[in-house]
């Protein structure tokens, strides 16, 4: 983002390092005598279902005694579940704007960016539709799926068609990135749009094309603590430790997620 | 309800849990109509994606049930009458899309009929058809999780039937097309009328077989299941108002069976 952000960012993780404790950053965090334990559950964008998985491994390992469940699904069902009261403790969604909703009805606490993703085009492994470009999906007869604009994978896919003026009348409009990713898998439509890290995520399961970074949308990824969680020590320090930790950091960029700053 | 079925003072070990059953099952309705948005609700039904959804599922749901009429009686009258050998497994098989998670049944539909399916991949082969994200491919989804409700019903209905009115047409002379159709077919009327009223309302509500198999897009494949689902995300009041229509459109149906057409599922 900028230098401030940056200059905290370093400044918590020295005051993380002097005082052996990860939550003492922010204002929202409870008493940080008690080192975080128990379990706590994760609700999580779907194109994290591999990536979170390994930060929570290194989390448990860093906080013996805690555990971490996960809850993956579109992001927009997420903060419907957590609105609905859904016993989750901490938020990680795919775009700022899908977490802005359960900020603005006070159900979380104040989200912070943690990664960035942008699109790419995959194929069923061969590409036997032959796609070569963007510009080529609007081909007729192509069978093309996207994620439903109520998702931010919709919403990245429909900006990204936008900005490079390409039509495309999809087939079927998914609930979440995964699902769009399973649908070429399958082979079972000819060209999907999702996530950079997706495409890196099933290897050669897919073919796929790489959109240069000024033709492509990005999408950032924020998390927060949920306020209804029961526990919010334990809730916080996860999310300080996806933001903050070089360890959490490394293992998103190995994912291929960029930095959101 | 429970008071009048039984002689005299009902054993309240068996009142409780019956109020509570019956509690169960309507509180989450009734609570759905606590959070209507009845201000918006008819601006909400007829806005194109709601009509587009309501049209696609009248629309593929009927085709579902003719199809499933078509096959499933022969099939009824083959498990129930024909004596073969194997039909007992046959009815067992019948019963497994009933069972098994919609979303299973999807994932099956696509193994076998999706493009690079076992017959899929030859019709795609062949004559460029794929059955995925099409609204055919809607009505097999449908057709498929629905037409085990009608096997099961109308197989009740020719097991009931009594064989002496066939006999006794087929000693007057009549063939076994014109028995089955003048004697057989109105004697089980009844229970053929309830299989396809049920198999036509499951066929409305498929949601995990449909979306898993035939995709989601509005106009095309989105039925009210699946437009329920994607308002759920951006819009619950919008959900909860195409959720209410559905219900509606069950407890009709339900008020329109009750009566002689429940009758013959009393005896499967």
């Amino acid at each position: 983002m900028n230098k401030p952000v940056a200059l905290i960012t370093l400044a918590s993780l020295a005051m993380t390092a002097a005082l052996g404790l990860n939550a003492s950053h922010t204002a929202a965090s409870p008493s940080s005598s008690a080192p975080p334990s128990g379990s706590i559950t994760v609700s999580a964008a779907a194109s994290l279902t591999d990536v979170f998985p390994m930060i929570a491994t290194a989390f448990m390992k860093r906080y013996p005694g805690t555990s971490v469940k996960f809850n993956f699904a579109g992001s927009s069902t997420l903060v419907q579940q957590v609105i609905a009261g859904a016993p989750v403790d901490v938020l990680a969604t795919a775009s700022e704007p899908t977490m802005s909703k359960a900020v603005k009805v006070g159900f979380v606490g104040r989200p912070l960016l943690f990664a960035k993703n942008s699109m790419a085009i995959a194929m069923p492994a061969g590409n036997p539709a032959k796609i070569s470009t963007l510009s080529s999906l609007n081909r007729s007869g192509l069978l093309v799926a996207v994620c439903a604009v109520s998702v931010p994978c919709g919403t990245a896919a429909r900006d990204l068609l936008m900005r490079n003026s390409v039509s495309v009348r999809p087939v079927t409009l998914e609930l979440d990135v995964r699902a769009v990713l399973a649908k070429v898998i399958a082979g079972e439509v000819d060209a999907g749009i999702v996530y950079v890290t997706d495409v890196k995520s099933v290897g050669s399961k897919v073919s796929s094309i790489a959109i240069p970074s000024e033709l492509n949308v990005t999408t950032t990824y924020s998390i927060a603590t949920v306020n209804e969680s029961g526990n919010s020590t334990a809730a916080q320090a996860f999310v300080d430790y996806v933001r903050f930790t070089t360890s959490a950091q490394g293992i998103m960029r190995a994912y291929g997620f960029a930095k959101p700053w | 309800m429970v008071s009048h079925s039984t002689r005299g003072r009902a054993p309240w070990f068996l009142v409780v849990p019956a109020l509570l059953a019956l509690l169960l099952l309507i509180a989450p309705l009734l609570a759905l109509l606590t959070r209507a948005p009845w201000g918006s609700f008819t601006e909400i039904l007829s806005s194109p994606v709601a009509l587009d959804a309501l049209r696609l599922s009248f629309i593929t749901a009927s085709i579902a049930t003719v199809l499933a009429t078509v096959l499933g009686v022969p099939l009824a009258w083959l498990i129930a009458r024909s004596g073969l050998a194997g039909t007992g497994l046959a009815r067992t098989l019948v019963l497994v899309p009933l069972l098994i998670p919609p979303v299973v049944s999807g994932v099956a539909l696509l193994a076998a009929f999706g493009r690079r399916g076992t017959l899929g991949q030859f019709l795609y082969d062949q004559f460029g058809f794929q059955l995925p994200f099409t609204t055919a491919g809607v009505v097999l989804a449908e057709a498929f999780v629905a037409m085990p409700f009608l096997v099961i019903a109308v197989e009740g209905g020719f097991r009931s039937v009594n064989r002496q009115y066939e006999e006794a047409a087929a000693t007057l002379g009549a063939s076994s097309w014109t028995t089955f159709r003048r004697v057989t077919l109105p004697l089980i009327a009844p229970a053929l009328g309830a299989g396809m009223v049920l198999c036509w309302a499951r066929a409305l509500g498929e949601f995990g077989a449909t979306i898993t198999f035939a995709g989601n897009f509005p106009g095309v494949t989105q039925t009210m299941p699946l437009a329920v689902y994607e308002a759920l995300e951006s819009d619950p009041s919008v959900a909860i108002a195409l959720s209410l229509m559905l219900i509606a459109i069950c407890v009709v149906v339900l008020f329109a069976l009750r009566g002689n057409l429940m009758r013959p599922l009393a005896s499967t």
